[in-house]
């Protein structure tokens, strides 16, 4: 590792000074047929060519002055400041046929050399004629500046010229680009243009064959810059015709098909001035009532407008009588909506390109959907690790101790304070995660023990009145919390490394705090596992939950597991709530709003089994993530259908994803 | 002709085979003891006739029709007339003698109909019938949960018949009960058996030997031996079973 | 119900004469009424308690007597809430829309429920009825969905939950994760009923409009007493035959019941889905004095908080239910309302606005430990009664069964 890195060091070191020069010395191969095409050696500095050109630059037309800005373009230093001055109309020619760039002073332009850039001084503007390119040139300029940024010697400005031209490159831009391709030494910028020919070939190409084979060569690559040049090529527009659709056709319509009603197919024709407007209720409502005559409308009483039949009738009363335009019926417009044909045409007139981009963006499509599956895989990993996390405390006094544990979300809560508290007297956000994550242990961890030795102790075997007991502790401590804390969110800052996120491409992204949820989600499982499976206290509380007369004949104190293991669930409980603090906000209902999902996922993933809370957390984070993405727009109606989905889902395993078996099961 | 048939079920529990090919059957009116050993499949073979474990494979079937039990609840098995006693009696302890035994009357079972059920004079006369019969005649409006054991295992036995099934699974009655009282059940139940089938789990030989009935011998989930209890006790097997090891 | 009905139980007609008696001093005290003695608002508060009381029992009996704690009845409550609502609103509405229209024209129909439906779901950026509301117009509709409505969803609910015989804590959990996905369904604005803006107006009851607040109070009054006596009485019938015996049993020990050919599952529908009638009654009588109701009224909380009144009246007796609903509610009140005096410490002023529900909390702690009779249990202790000595035994193997301290000699 650390030899690959000192070798790329190297490289880099030899690389660097080398570009300049040789972009500078890579001799361009001579090309005179295209004006814009770059003159292969200049005959000497920028002033020469300046003094050869003077009429054609003083009076340019569009079609001479191709060769004079080619070689400006070619004449060193100087240049391409001097082409930009002259876009902008910042030049002039002084009295002595001498071009100066001009700036703004008080007593009129301030001078400077265009070559040299020395300043000439001042000069009152009856003394200068400005130069005014029309349109044509400056586009023409404008190209020639831009082929001469492509090949400035500093990568750094090749790079800021590509990026410019990603933003806003036209048709005009393709050549200089295609020529600047070629001289490229740097392999990576020599890709960017490659890419970047290919996308402006793609919008703005002139020739079909070649856009085609631009779309191809790119495969079905994931940047958004790809399919942000195929999607304006796809853009439709719907028609109506009078006789057969015409155009780039994308698909042909039948009213009364898919989401096109009738309705839409006249609402067509009406804003193609095709078919006169329907009169709409309102338009109706006012005709009659600027028709009222003595109580009555077309012949009708007033009073017995209330009926939608008796309002038309009256209009039509109105219409023969002249009174009012006549509106399309019912008849008509059915009639209309036949006689023509309906389509959506492509903006882009050649069928070949937009076939070619319709699979292209077919497989692009089908590759992000991937990602998006892989983006959402991860997404739901997270959530499931942040609910492992506040389940994983529930799950042991659950399925250990068949306790539940309603104030359980107020020991997060209580997690979470820890870590605000602690920020405030340690202002390094490293240290004092690190402070407060064993802290946030210790104080749910006594909190847990004090509440088992003073009120569930005495209530084992009553799980109805444990929950009811445990429930009471919960609103005290949570109005206590907003006593103490107040009802506004308090700030837990995770440390700036946590900051951002790991991009694996445009489609998928995790943020690190995410991440780093997962790994303590992953270390409580080591935790819990080693615990139980690798210490004498995990032994004894094996014992205890299988049989707990037993295990306290063979010299287990049961109490004192009972305490242990509650106290155990309780400070995961407080870690979890520092870290479930990082990413939301702090308040005292921040408990409550995680409990019910935790306790789904006790109850899905099946109690008394790690992995079976895993399982559970993992199940719940993906249909949340997975109800999510199928209906983005609503996270409300997500969690409404999760809980559905598992109300039901407890109807075919009662007892959980990872169910224990056999007789002691059933009792 | 029998009334209940079981054949060939067979039942695990996490890897642990509770019952094995197990075929039995009895007939309307037969009074049967099933002895065995602890963990010899007893109470799963009851738990299987009365719906509380289903079996992994094999038959059940039930009366003239021949109806499969397997199909059926708890609830609707107890319907079509299979009465069980506990081996722990268990009665409604917040409940008095007098109610327990009028939930356990043959009436409808249906919410509505239960609901708008009230006791006419003759179902009063049946309870207090019924409660003199297992001698807590005079304990009718004490709240079970004061009785002795011994009363909850009566009481229970009162709430049996009380059902009127056709078949009667009593697990273990004489347990917790004086000389005397095992007597009397004894000859309740030879009684029964003149009318009903009757299925008695026992551990005591003394009092299956008072039975005086056919004999099925459980073990390891199947049928060692069935016969009459000197036939099974001289069984060869039988003998090592109980007695080997 | 058979003649003598009253004669053979007294505690209910205690219960019918105590409730009567209140009733005409409440009336005879009020401003439209009597003396004035009492206010309107306080009329309204009393009136809100009987319907409290009136859940409480429905409460009792799937709890007290079925020993399914369910968490979920407040859900029924507001569900009955948000159908009588629905016409209150609909028909207020409408007058109001009849009364201010402007334009030479009648109405249409379709003008009149446009006209209706912009002005009560502008608030939530739509102007179309959503097809919830068909019914709307009509109050003999809206009244049998009271009925219908959460009847159904109970039945659905507990048809699911029963049949696949989750019971215990699983089945509390699970009635509250229903309650959660109802709130979290109605507080979306496209729910169809105003998200979280939720319906309000419903004091305003259309047709009354020559009738003051100070007698429509009274008139609810009236109304939620006569509907907690009906419902007494009804709960009373339930328990007091074999039924009763039957869920009792169900609560002690479920599986003993099953064995007696009774289907437990259908036992537990039955009570469920009556006792969710019987909370959306309730609900239909509260709201109208309560004036709003939003989706925050549906939140598990609010059915936990039914539990408690429930443990602290004393489960299990219906009395209890409802001296413990009215008691809690009433203090409840007294204590948020700022009219607790404070309680200076010396190092430390309580503010009972601030501290009450942490006093709530830790006695209910100390009620389920040390008292699980609750206030019901001063009568026992008045007649001498005593619980059974059972070394700490509950009644029953299920989870719901009395607790040795809970049940009389």
């Amino acid at each position: 590792m650390r030899r690959l890195f000192l070798a790329l060091a190297a490289g880099m070191i030899l690389a660097l000074p080398a570009l300049p020069v040789a972009a500078q010395q890579a001799p361009a191969p001579t090309q005179t047929t295209t004006p814009t095409a770059p003159i292969s050696r200049p005959t000497s500095g920028l002033a020469a060519v300046l003094a050869e050109n003077a009429a054609a630059i003083a009076k340019p037309s569009r079609q001479t002055i191709g060769p004079v800005i080619a070689a400006i373009g070619a004449a060193g230093p100087g240049a391409p400041e001097f082409l930009e001055a002259w876009a902008d109309r910042r030049v002039g020619q002084r009295a002595d046929g001498r071009f100066v760039l001009l700036a703004p002073a008080p007593e009129g332009y301030a001078l400077s050399d265009p070559a040299t850039g020395q300043a000439l001084g001042t000069a009152p503007k009856s003394e200068i004629t400005e130069l005014k390119p029309n349109s044509g040139v400056r586009g023409l300029i404008a190209s020639a500046l831009v082929e001469f940024q492509l090949n400035d010697p500093d990568p750094a400005k090749r790079r800021a010229a590509l990026d410019a031209l990603a933003r806003n490159g036209g048709p005009e831009h393709i050549a200089p680009l295609r020529a600047a391709i070629e001289t490229e030494p740097d392999a990576a910028i020599r890709a960017a243009k490659e890419r970047l020919e290919g996308l402006l070939t793609i919008r703005h190409g002139s020739d079909p064959a070649r856009r085609i084979a631009a779309i191809e060569g790119f495969g079905s690559d994931l940047g958004l810059d790809l399919r942000g040049a195929l999607n304006p090529l796809l853009a439709t527009t719907r028609r109506a015709f009078a006789g057969a659709p015409e155009g780039n056709i994308a698909a042909e319509l039948t009213p009364g098909r898919g989401d096109f009603d009738a309705e839409a197919a006249y609402a067509l024709l009406v804003a193609q001035d095709m078919a006169p407007a329907r009169l709409t209720r309102a338009a109706l409502r006012a005709a009659l009532e600027a028709h009222i005559v003595e109580g009555k409308v077309g012949g009708i009483p007033v009073a017995e407008l209330d009926d939608p039949a008796r309002r038309d009738a009256a209009y039509a009363a109105l219409e023969t009588a002249g009174l009012v335009p006549p509106a399309a019926t019912d008849d008509e417009v059915a009639a209309a909506v036949v006689a023509h044909r309906y389509a959506d045409l492509y903006a882009e007139p050649d069928a070949a390109v937009t076939d070619a981009a319709r699979a292209a963006l077919h497989g692009i499509e089908t590759t992000v959907g991937a990602m998006q599956v892989a983006d959402l895989a991860l997404d739901a990993l997270s959530l499931g690790s942040i609910y492992f996390l506040a389940a994983i405390g529930l799950a042991i006094t659950f399925g250990v101790m068949r306790v539940i544990n309603m104030a359980h979300g107020e020991f997060i809560t209580m997690g979470a304070y820890t870590g605000y508290v602690v920020q405030t007297w340690i202002s390094d956000y490293t240290i004092s995660i690190l402070v407060a994550l064993p802290l946030a242990f210790a104080v749910t961890f006594g909190a847990g023990v004090a509440m088992e030795r003073l009120v569930i102790r005495h209530l084992y075997k009553r799980p109805l009145e444990t929950l009811l007991a445990t429930f009471g502790i919960s609103i005290a401590l949570q109005q206590i919390f907003k006593n103490v804390f107040g009802t506004q969110a308090r700030p837990l800052t995770s440390p700036g490394w946590l900051d951002g996120a790991l991009m694996l491409n445009d489609v998928v992204s995790i943020s690190y705090i995410r991440i780093a949820i997962f790994v303590l989600a992953l270390i409580f499982l080591g935790i819990f596992l080693w615990i139980m499976t690798r210490t004498r206290l995990g032994l004894e509380v094996r014992a205890v939950t299988q049989n707990p007369s037993m295990a306290a004949s063979m010299g287990i104190n049961p109490d004192r597991i009972n305490m242990l293991t509650f106290g155990l669930g309780s400070g995961i409980a407080g870690i979890a709530g520092v870290a479930i603090g990082l990413f939301a906000k702090v308040t005292s209902e921040l408990g409550s709003d995680h409990i019910v999902q935790s306790f789904m996922t006790v109850v899905v993933g099946g109690v008394g089994n790690i992995w079976g809370t895993l399982a559970g957390a993992t199940l719940i984070g993906s249909l949340q993530k997975g109800i999510e993405w199928l209906n983005p727009s609503n996270t409300l109606a997500a969690q409404t259908y999760m809980i559905l989905f598992i109300i039901f889902f407890i109807q075919f395993r009662p007892r959980g994803i990872i169910a224990l078996k056999g007789r002691a099961a059933g009792d | 002709m029998s009334l209940l048939e079981v054949s060939g079920i067979s039942v695990t529990f996490d890897g642990f085979r509770a019952i094995n090919n197990l075929s039995f059957s009895i007939g309307p009116a037969e009074l049967r003891a099933i002895i065995g050993p602890n963990g010899a499949g007893k109470t799963t073979f009851m738990d299987i006739v009365t719906g509380k474990t289903r079996p992994d494979e094999g038959r059940v079937l039930w009366g003239e029709k021949s109806v499969n039990l397997l199909k059926l609840n708890e609830a609707q098995i107890a319907r079509a007339g299979i009465g069980r006693k506990f081996q722990r009696p268990t009665v409604f302890e917040d409940q008095s003698v007098a109610e327990n035994l009028m939930m356990a009357l043959k009436a409808a079972r249906s919410p509505w109909k239960v609901l708008f059920w009230r006791p006419t004079r003759a179902h009063h006369f049946r309870v207090e019938a019924l409660a003199r019969e297992v001698g807590l005649g005079d304990q009718l409006d004490r709240k079970s949960g004061e009785l002795s054991h011994g009363q909850k295992q009566w009481l229970e036995i009162g709430m049996l018949l009380a059902q009127e099934p056709r078949l009667l699974l009593v697990d273990e009655p004489a347990a917790g009960m004086t000389l005397a009282e095992r007597e009397q059940t004894t000859a309740l139940l030879v009684e029964l058996a003149k009318s009903h089938a009757v299925v008695v789990v026992e551990h005591d030989m003394d009092f299956v030997r008072r039975l005086d009935c056919r004999v099925t011998v459980l073990h390891e989930g199947s049928v060692l031996a069935e016969g009459s209890l000197d036939h099974v006790t001289s069984n060869r097997q039988v003998i090592e079973v109980y007695l080997g090891r | 119900m058979k003649p003598g009905f009253l004669a053979k139980n007294p505690s209910v007609l205690s219960f019918l004469l105590v409730l009567a008696i209140f009733t005409l001093a409440v009336t005879l005290m009020s401003e439209a009424y009597g003396a004035g003695l009492v206010s309107t608002s306080m009329v309204k508060t009393l009136g809100k308690t009987l319907t409290l009381c009136l859940i409480a029992i429905a409460m009792d009996l799937i709890w007290g007597y079925t020993g399914i704690l369910s968490l979920g009845h407040f859900a029924f409550f507001g569900l009955g809430g948000y159908m009588v609502g629905m016409w209150l609103m609909y028909a207020r509405t409408r007058e109001i829309v009849v009364s201010s229209a402007a334009g030479a024209l009648p109405m249409t129909p379709q003008e009149l429920q446009d006209a209706i439906a912009t002005q009560i779901f502008g608030v939530v950026g739509t102007s179309e009825l959503p097809a919830v509301w068909a019914f709307a117009g009509s109050l003999p509709a809206q009244l049998a969905l009271v009925v219908l409505v959460p009847g159904v969803l109970a039945f659905v609910f507990g048809w699911f939950a029963f049949k696949s015989r989750v019971t215990g804590v699983y089945l509390s959990i699970l009635t509250q994760a229903m309650t959660l996905a109802l709130s979290l369904y109605l507080f979306q604005n496209d729910s169809g009923l105003r998200g979280n803006n939720g319906l309000s107006g419903l004091q305003n009851i259309p047709g009354l409009d020559g009738v003051g607040q100070d007698a429509l109070s009274v008139w609810f009054l009236w109304a939620s007493a006569l509907a907690l006596g009906l419902g007494y009485l009804l709960a009373h019938f339930v328990v007091s035959g074999k039924f009763g015996s039957v869920i009792r049993g169900i609560r002690d020990d479920e599986a003993r019941v099953r064995f007696l050919g009774y289907s437990v599952e259908n036992y537990k529908l039955f009570v469920f889905t009556l006792t969710a009638i019987i909370a959306a009654i309730a609900g239909a009588l509260y709201y109208p004095q309560a004036g709003i109701i939003n989706p925050a009224e549906i939140a598990p909380i609010a059915s936990i908080y039914l539990a408690v009144w429930v443990a602290i009246g004393g489960r299990g007796r219906l009395y209890g239910a409802v001296i413990g609903a009215a008691f809690v509610s009433l203090v409840s009140t007294w204590f948020t309302g700022g009219r607790a005096p404070d309680l200076p410490l010396g190092f430390y002023t309580i503010k009972w606005v601030d501290w009450w529900s942490v006093l709530l909390g830790l006695s209910f702690v100390l009620v389920t430990l040390f008292a699980p009779k609750g206030i019901a249990g001063i009568a026992d202790w008045l007649q001498g009664l005593r619980p059974p000595r059972r070394g700490g035994a509950p009644l029953g193997p299920g989870d719901g069964s009395l607790q040795e301290k809970e049940a009389l000699e």
